[in-house]
């Protein structure tokens, strides 16, 4: 196969079942898509904040376990959580599961049929970004006049 | 719709699995799954909201609470289900070759189970002891 000409076509290297090379398409890759776009920011922010969640949800692990293992275990959590790098965690992690909730009932409504207009996915993403931004602070701002 | 000369047989049409025997079960169980979250997560944010900052045990308390002890091995169930298939999809999409994406696939599953286990251990611990 010759140097593709366009870096779109960089992943398309495949081959047919007699062995032959061909060039399909791949899933997205960062380095084919504009990343400021409404749909490809979206939907690659998407990805993102599911595989940052799935990280974050070894501090759920964590918590519970040391809740059930006792007093000692959980002050040690507690103490990471409520340090400097847990408290930046933890926001950032809100701020994920914001806007993972808010896209992800973006892609439902798209799944049930809604919303594919170019205007309407433009507005969509937009009302996900400033929810995401809202819930966030919203969120903040009840922990902070609950905290004990 | 296929053409009347295709080779696949009427059985295998009604059945709709496609060559990967699977069908749509796996797309469709992301969305059963993030369906069952969003409530979920919404109860999340109020449980964790009404315990920032609250010793070992008041969270004891409030997660011994039946309900909250069902609704967090719900969520604890249905995100993991979710992550693995989610994860799933993103191996697929980048992790070559064929073996390497396999193996890479297993352990995820293999992990969100696990953590899945440990999880619903300590909720139920939690809860009866």
């Amino acid at each position: 196969m010759s140097y593709p000409p366009d870096p779109r076509q960089a992943a398309f290297a495949g081959r047919r079942t007699d062995g032959t090379a061909i060039q399909r398409p791949l899933s997205p890759h960062l380095q084919a898509y504009n990343m400021l776009e409404m749909s490809s920011g979206m939907s690659i922010a998407h990805r993102a904040t599911g595989i940052a969640w799935s990280a974050g949800m070894v501090f759920l692990v964590w918590w519970l376990v040391a809740l059930a293992s006792g007093p000692s275990a959980f002050a040690q959590v507690q103490w990471f959580l409520s340090s400097f790098l847990g408290l930046l965690m933890l926001f950032g992690l809100t701020v994920v599961a914001w806007f993972k909730t808010l896209a992800g009932v973006r892609h439902l409504v798209w799944d049930a049929g809604y919303g594919y207009s170019l205007p309407v996915m433009v507005r969509s993403g937009q009302a996900v970004l400033i929810g995401t931004a809202v819930l966030t602070m919203l969120t903040w701002v009840l922990a902070l006049m609950v905290w004990r | 719709m296929s053409a009347p000369n295709s080779m696949r047989t009427p059985l295998g049409r009604v059945r709709g699995l496609g060559s990967a025997k699977s069908g749509t079960h796996h797309w469709w169980m992301q969305r059963v799954t993030s369906l069952a979250l969003l409530p979920l997560f919404l109860w999340f944010i109020f449980a964790m909201l009404s315990l920032a900052g609250a010793g070992h045990a008041e969270a004891r308390a409030f997660l011994a609470r039946p309900w909250n002890a069902l609704l967090m091995l719900s969520l604890v169930g249905f995100s993991f289900h979710h992550i693995a298939g989610g994860l799933q999809v993103v191996i697929e999409d980048y992790v070559r070759p064929e073996k390497l994406r396999m193996l890479v696939i297993l352990a995820v599953k293999g992990l969100s189970w696990a953590a899945a286990m440990i999880s619903a251990f300590a909720v139920l611990r939690v809860a009866f002891t």
